[in-house]
């Protein structure tokens, strides 16, 4: 079942003449983790932002085509509507949290909807210990560190209790560990709670082991859509310039050779494991 | 040559960042300070240029001791391009922006222009020159940051990490740039956490843990090393723990970047085929 | 800085402390009125000294006398100034009403001090969002609170930035530096230009505005003690009040003659 279907969008920022998005049509369905990647500028993030309606609400302008998410026709539907279905979380840590405590904070979504306070306690206790947080509640944002208040922004998100979670390259900010905390966080999320992750990314090397689904734009348009290992391996992913995981780099440079690995790697275990059958089975 | 003596710092809040750091960075030198965030890599960079002054122990920059120069003196000859570069940019035009330090240094007018000329050219924003730097995207801000600070010629050229939401092309691209720079005779000191650039890049790497030194070597030593590794809390590039996940079979641990990990593979597969 | 450190708030548990800040509003309010009243020491050193058993009770003496020390030079200036002034039209040193005025400073600076130490941010923006006052306001308030040390922390990174492009604040006459400071403001005005609106999304995105009737966390509920302050102050208020008309207040002077 569909959660996200656009057909034909297109979108220029009011007062630009070129579009950021051109004819754009995808499929997303419930539950996936879907990776969206592609060079600055490509569109990536303006897309992100028509999933919770920022655009055309927000931003202005006019969203030309269709876009549904889950079941709401983006434009018809304020971002208030949209917030309860869809969240989304930032690139910069920082700028997304305003109170002086991490439990204010969680709350905030939930004061803004009108929930009742037992509701309220009981989510935002709910999204602190799922996010693996509870020990930073009363903490004040500027305490923390990078890593910690994107988990805080995730949490944030969460307690509002969204079918689909977008993250536009939330991890920038953070060194490779806190990385990868992160995406453990949001893997889990997408596993466990059953919330589909479209997660915009660069680092595909600490990524893409968790995607079900990979989506790569330029210049406006998606490029290639479909299953992580095929895309990564294909000729068109190296020349749109997107950094394929080293492990497929790896991979392709020995099929050059005629070495066949099993399948494309996109993680070193995975990769480890398929050198070493194609070692062994050298030595035998 | 940058050398580091028994440095010591503590911030005014109290927190002493740097412990006993003792460095050496000789003229021409590639250096990539690694380490999670909140080591201590900017605060030790910081005393390069004189922003921060030691709380104990001593830096000199070309003999001279930090103590003993102004900011202004030292960064004549160390140049730092911040992590952000919109903590910089506030003039009309790109032209201002990198005239902004010649004139704060001191360079005469005809001068003046014909740095200016270069700078533009060298980083590909010809064309930007009379534009304001804020209409431009990050990327470019980020060109025309590295711009205003090579335009003066510095000797040494600290980038305080430079890959931060950079795409793969432009990583590309600054990583050859660099490997130029370097290559031209300047030193180039690069803090990052980024372990697939130093990678990509073949730099010596400093590893820094809670304001110490952990260890400095060649990056395949250091990156490979999964001691070092769990210590500094750091996340090997993805051939080493690939090749990690293979000892037994006799591979060798210090590989860390695709083209020698696939050159090694076809070598042991040629050998035994 | 350390003057400011004298209103920074302080997590401690103390009884003071958990005092509702409206209440604690309402005294402070009540001491404001009260040292305005009176001119003459007496009922002023009684003002000063009648708050120390709170300060002790919260335990903030350290920062409290902090905020002290801070303003005592502005004390003296206004001692001085009012003694020069009233030589000046009346020919005589009034050396009462000099003390008299400066101790009414002080006792104000007292009362803002315990206040400020004892309230958290967080309460203060949820007595605003309790008193009626609408949210915009409040949420202004705490997020600006909330974003002062990092803005701090750019300003000090921009001038970094900017000093290592050769740039040198201390030097030059008062206009060169006056025009040192333009390559600060404007990177800072912009970032913050630039931050508002990435908040401004975020907040979007988190159903800001999506009802009238916007529901809260944590409520304050007055309790025993809060009624006893509100109670004092009243009473002290009507003390200040019945003094002020109906009883002479002898000045310092003429009691150090008896």
């Amino acid at each position: 079942m569909a959660i996200i279907e656009a057909k034909g969008l297109a979108y220029a920022y009011p007062g630009r003449t070129n579009h950021s998005i051109k004819d754009l049509s995808m499929t997303i369905e419930r539950g996936e983790f879907v990776i969206l990647t592609g060079p600055s500028g490509c569109g990536k993030t303006t897309l992100c932002r028509c999933f919770n309606g920022l655009i055309p609400h927000f931003y202005g302008g006019k969203l030309e085509g269709d876009l549904t998410v889950a079941g709401l026709n983006v434009p018809g539907h304020s971002i208030n509507e949209l917030a309860s279905r869809v969240g989304l979380v930032f690139q910069n840590p920082e700028n997304q949290l305003f109170a002086l405590s991490v439990e204010k904070d969680v709350a905030f979504g939930l004061e803004n909807l009108g929930m009742p306070r037992e509701e309220i306690r009981k989510r935002v206790d709910w999204a602190l210990k799922t996010t693996g947080i509870e020990d930073l509640r009363e903490r004040a944002p500027h305490e923390l560190s990078g890593g910690q208040q994107q988990r805080v922004a995730i949490a944030c998100v969460l307690a509002m209790q969204p079918d689909v979670m977008v993250l536009d390259e939330p991890t920038s900010f953070l060194d490779p560990l806190g990385a990868q905390r992160i995406f453990e966080v949001i893997n889990g999320l997408n596993k466990k709670l059953g919330i589909t992750v479209i997660l915009v990314e660069h680092r595909l090397d600490l990524a893409s082991r968790y995607a079900d689904h990979v989506i790569i734009m330029d210049k406006g348009k998606i490029i290639l859509d479909g299953e992580p290992r095929k895309i990564f391996d294909s000729e068109e992913a190296r020349l749109i310039g997107v950094g394929i995981p080293k492990v497929t780099r790896l991979y392709q440079f020995l099929k050059e050779q005629g070495v066949l690995l099993g399948k494309v790697p996109v993680a070193s275990e995975e990769a480890s494991q398929l050198l070493r059958e194609v070692l062994v089975r050298d030595r035998g | 040559m940058i050398e580091v003596k028994d440095l010591y710092f503590t911030y005014p809040n109290g927190v002493e960042a740097l412990k006993g750091v003792s460095l050496t960075i000789n003229d021409g030198k590639f250096v990539a300070i690694m380490g999670q965030n909140g080591a201590g890599k900017t605060t030790l960079v910081k005393h390069f240029n004189g922003l921060l002054k030691p709380t104990r122990g001593e830096v000199l920059v070309d003999g001279v001791s930090t103590k003993r120069a102004s900011v202004a003196q030292l960064a004549r000859k160390v140049g730092f391009v911040f992590q952000n570069p919109d903590h910089q940019l506030f003039c009309e035009t790109v032209q201002e922006e990198i005239t902004f330090a010649l004139r704060n240094f001191g360079f005469k007018e005809t001068t003046i222009k014909r740095r200016v000329t270069w700078a533009l050219n060298l980083l590909g924003l010809t064309q930007y020159r009379q534009t304001s730097p804020f209409m431009l995207s990050g990327g470019e801000r980020k060109r025309v940051a590295l711009a205003s600070v090579l335009a003066w010629n510095p000797e040494v050229v600290i980038l305080d990490e430079p890959t931060i939401g950079q795409d793969y092309q432009q990583k590309e691209t600054l990583r050859q740039f660099i490997v130029q720079l370097n290559a031209q005779g300047k030193t180039v000191v690069v803090v990052t956490h980024d372990v697939e650039f130093v990678a990509e890049c073949g730099p010596r790497v400093v590893l820094m843990l809670q304001g110490r030194i952990l260890a400095e070597g060649k990056a395949e030593e250091v990156l490979t090393d999964p001691s070092l590794v769990a210590q500094a809390s750091i996340v090997p590039p993805q051939i080493t723990q690939t090749f990690l996940g293979l000892t037994d079979l006799g591979l060798p641990t210090n590989v860390i970047n695709v083209h020698d990990a696939s050159r090694i593979l076809l070598n042991i597969l040629e050998v035994t085929q | 800085m350390s003057v400011f450190e004298g209103f920074r708030f302080r997590k401690i548990s103390s009884p003071v402390h958990d005092l509702d800040p409206r209440v604690k509003f309402l005294y402070v309010c009540v001491v404001f009125a009260a040292a305005v009243m009176f001119s003459e020491l007496l009922p002023l050193i009684l003002l000063l000294l009648i708050q120390v058993p709170f300060i002790l009770l919260a335990g903030v003496q350290r920062a409290w006398l902090k905020s002290m020390r801070g303003a005592s030079l502005l004390a003296l200036l206004i001692f001085v100034m009012n003694l020069v002034s009233m030589y000046l039209y009346q020919g005589q040193i009034l050396l009462e009403y000099s003390l008299g005025m400066t101790l009414r400073f002080l006792v104000l600076v007292e009362s803002f001090s315990i206040f400020f130490l004892t309230t958290s941010p967080d309460q203060l923006s949820l007595a605003l969002e309790q008193s009626h006052v609408p949210y915009e306001f409040s949420f202004a308030f705490t997020t600006a609170v909330r974003f002062v040390p990092v803005l701090a922390e750019e300003a000090q990174t921009i001038m970094d930035a900017q000093r290592a492009r050769g740039l040198e604040l201390e030097r030059g006459n008062f206009l060169k530096r006056v025009k040192n400071y333009i390559p600060i403001l404007i990177p800072l005005i912009v970032n913050a230009i630039r931050r508002s609106l990435e908040l401004a999304e975020a907040m979007e995105s988190r159903a800001w505005g999506a009802t009238e009737k916007r529901t809260n966390l944590y409520v304050l509920k007055m309790r025993g003690g809060d009624y006893a302050l509100a109670l004092i102050s009243l009473s002290m208020l009507i003390m200040a009040i019945y003094v002020r008309l109906f009883l002479p207040i002898p000045s310092i002077t003429t009691l150090l003659r008896l």
